[in-house]
């Protein structure tokens, strides 16, 4: 970094940084003051800054104000999320030692094939997947959801972890086998030290990833299964619309993802570009 | 790809040439590898088979029974009619405009938060905020609390200053879609470009000042160069993104007004109108896209892995 130079300007960069900075997280704070509001006042013009604060909006999302409920929805992206979260990981450790430790040759073209699954977009297999789903009774099944997503996110944290546990040196390892140690010991006590934050990372980038999914969630589920994304779609019309509770659906919603996202904001970006950049 | 399996094996692990065993330790080397291959195989590339064969029959899913083999007649249909046509334009404009514009302003973004200055994690982590809002709720916000001509927040701020209060979706459908993805999109841009200046070469920084360089210069001829491959980057992987939205369409205007994208009609085609064949069809030209921008995404990608792997 270039801590060497103090500039007068740099005052000024960071006066704009912060204005920026502010104007982007705008939308997002007008949101939450709106979901605290009631209905009358959430949707005045010119916006009411100061009106009084209530969690009718919340209540009334939470169906206590009856509504339908949105918990059966919470549940089931949550069920989704995290199964499709340790699927992917019981697959993709594996397959990272393969790729990273313990070589497989042409090991970089294997790398790249789970690259280029994850450039086929997903309208690709829609129809097929829909149409199997019907013909097997598997449509409104929360479990096919958990199968599409880990197959959405393997290819990411397949790449993720390689990068992760290719950074475990090798002589490392080689001294722990000379001593006589065997994988599982090597793998619990030298590997999975230096490889565990990255682990939890990409487990959290496959869950906001799950989380936020709407296409396949949309097309495959009906009542049953029905996901968080897909209860919100019932807000999209704007006939008899309620926008404090619009307000509170959206921001409770989106609160494990943005913890999650907080939480794994360095690992984030090398997910993101699939491993391509640190 | 060929290309790739020349990268220098840099931590290959030394072989053991016994013999008999040899065959038995290159399948335990494999075998771990093995369910994730079979897993991705089954679940996305035998799907997308299924929807090329689809692709050449005329299958209305109302009248199975007329399901009869087209050859290429939903391709030509699908690049003449003026509505999918029109979708395939959309596509692309879309996908330009957002990328580009995301870019831009991720790019100016990364330079300010590559300067120290205080609260600069607080400013970070405010930035980071539109991308991890989730992509239903985020159009969702842009469509009643932000667009909504009567009582939404950008034509309240326009009552301040006496301004015209359009009606945003219905006026300018496809640039409102836009500015909800450039919203979410810039984060992502300004991470991967922040990433790529924080792993400039301090000393060279330090040696062009030295020489008396200027901010402009530096920027010019050190940081742009260096940045250049993570501008492809940036570039290329939101594409790959941005051509699949689906969510931001179909939430802000339901594909309405003109600004149905391929992915919005391939949804519909099938599940509204059960134009299977079609909606395949469809479905293979997006993939087609997706294709050209990959192959230039792989190549930018190996080009920064080989990097990595020749370092380690």
């Amino acid at each position: 970094m270039s801590a060497t130079i103090v500039k007068r300007k740099g005052l000024g960069l960071g006066v704009t940084a912060w204005l920026l900075g502010i104007l982007f997280f705008l939308p997002i704070a007008w949101m939450a003051l709106t979901s605290f509001h009631s209905e009358s006042d959430a949707a005045t013009n010119p916006p009411s800054f100061g009106a009084a604060l209530t969690l009718d909006g919340y209540r009334e999302f939470f169906g206590t104000g009856g509504g339908a409920s949105p918990w059966p929805a919470l549940v089931n992206s949550t069920v989704a999320s995290v199964s499709s979260t340790l699927l992917v990981l019981l697959l993709a450790l594996p397959a990272a030692y393969a790729l990273s430790i313990n070589r497989v040759r042409k090991w970089t073209d294997v790398l790249f094939f789970f690259l280029s699954t994850k450039m086929l977009p997903v309208v690709a297999g829609l129809l097929p997947i829909y149409l199997f789903a019907k013909n097997t009774d598997m449509l409104d099944n929360i479990w096919l959801l958990v199968i599409l997503y880990t197959s959405m996110n393997l290819p990411i944290a397949v790449w993720m972890m390689q990068s992760f546990l290719a950074e475990v040196p090798v002589a490392i390892i080689e001294a722990a086998r000379v001593d006589g140690a065997r994988l599982p010991t090597i793998l619990a006590r030298v590997v999975a030290p230096i490889a565990l934050p990255g682990i939890a990372a990409t487990s959290l980038i496959c869950f906001i990833f799950s989380w936020n999914e709407l296409l396949f969630a949309r097309v495959l589920t009906g009542v049953v299964a029905e996901t968080a994304p897909v209860f919100l779609t019932g807000f999209i019309t704007s006939q008899g619309l309620f926008l404090a509770k619009v307000c509170a659906a959206s921001l409770v919603i989106s609160l494990p993802v943005l913890a999650a996202g907080f939480a794994a904001q360095d690992k984030l970006v090398q997910g993101l570009s699939l491993g391509a950049v640190k | 790809m060929t290309a790739t399996t020349t990268a220098p094996l840099a931590t290959t692990p030394v072989r053991t040439t016994r013999q008999p065993s040899a065959r038995l330790r290159a399948w335990a080397t494999r075998a771990p590898l093995l369910p994730a291959l079979i897993f991705m195989i089954a679940v996305t590339q035998l799907p997308f088979v299924a929807t090329l064969v689809i692709s050449f029959f005329d299958w209305n899913a109302l009248y199975p029974k007329a399901r009869h083999f087209t050859g290429v007649d939903n391709y030509r249909e699908v690049l003449t009619d003026a509505d999918l046509r029109h979708s395939v334009w959309t596509t692309v404009l879309l996908t330009v405009a957002v990328v580009l514009a995301s870019l831009v302003l991720g790019l100016v973004l990364a330079l300010l938060l590559d300067r120290r200055f205080r609260g600069r994690g607080v400013v970070r982590t405010l930035l980071i905020a539109p991308f991890l809002v989730v992509p239903v709720a985020a159009a969702l916000l842009w469509k009643h609390v932000l667009y909504n001509p009567e009582y939404g927040l950008l034509n309240g701020l326009l009552h301040y200053v006496g301004g015209p209060q359009p009606d945003w979706i219905s006026n300018t459908p496809l640039l409102a879609v836009e500015a909800s993805l450039v919203w979410q999109w810039t984060p992502f841009m300004m991470l991967i470009l922040l990433a790529g200046l924080q792993s400039r070469d301090p000393q060279q920084l330090e040696a062009a000042r030295v020489d008396g360089a200027s901010d402009w210069q530096i920027f010019r001829h050190l940081t742009l160069p260096h940045l250049r491959r993570y501008l492809e980057l940036g570039a290329l992987l939101g594409s790959i993104y941005i051509v699949q939205n689906f969510d931001a369409v179909f939430t802000i205007t339901s594909g309405g007004l003109g600004t149905a994208n391929l992915p919005y009609t391939v949804y519909q085609s099938f599940y509204q109108a059960h134009e299977n064949g079609l909606a395949s069809a469809a479905g293979v030209l997006v993939v087609i896209g997706s294709i050209i921008i990959a192959t230039f995404a792989l190549r930018v990608v190996s080009s920064l892995f080989r990097e990595e792997v020749g370092r380690a």
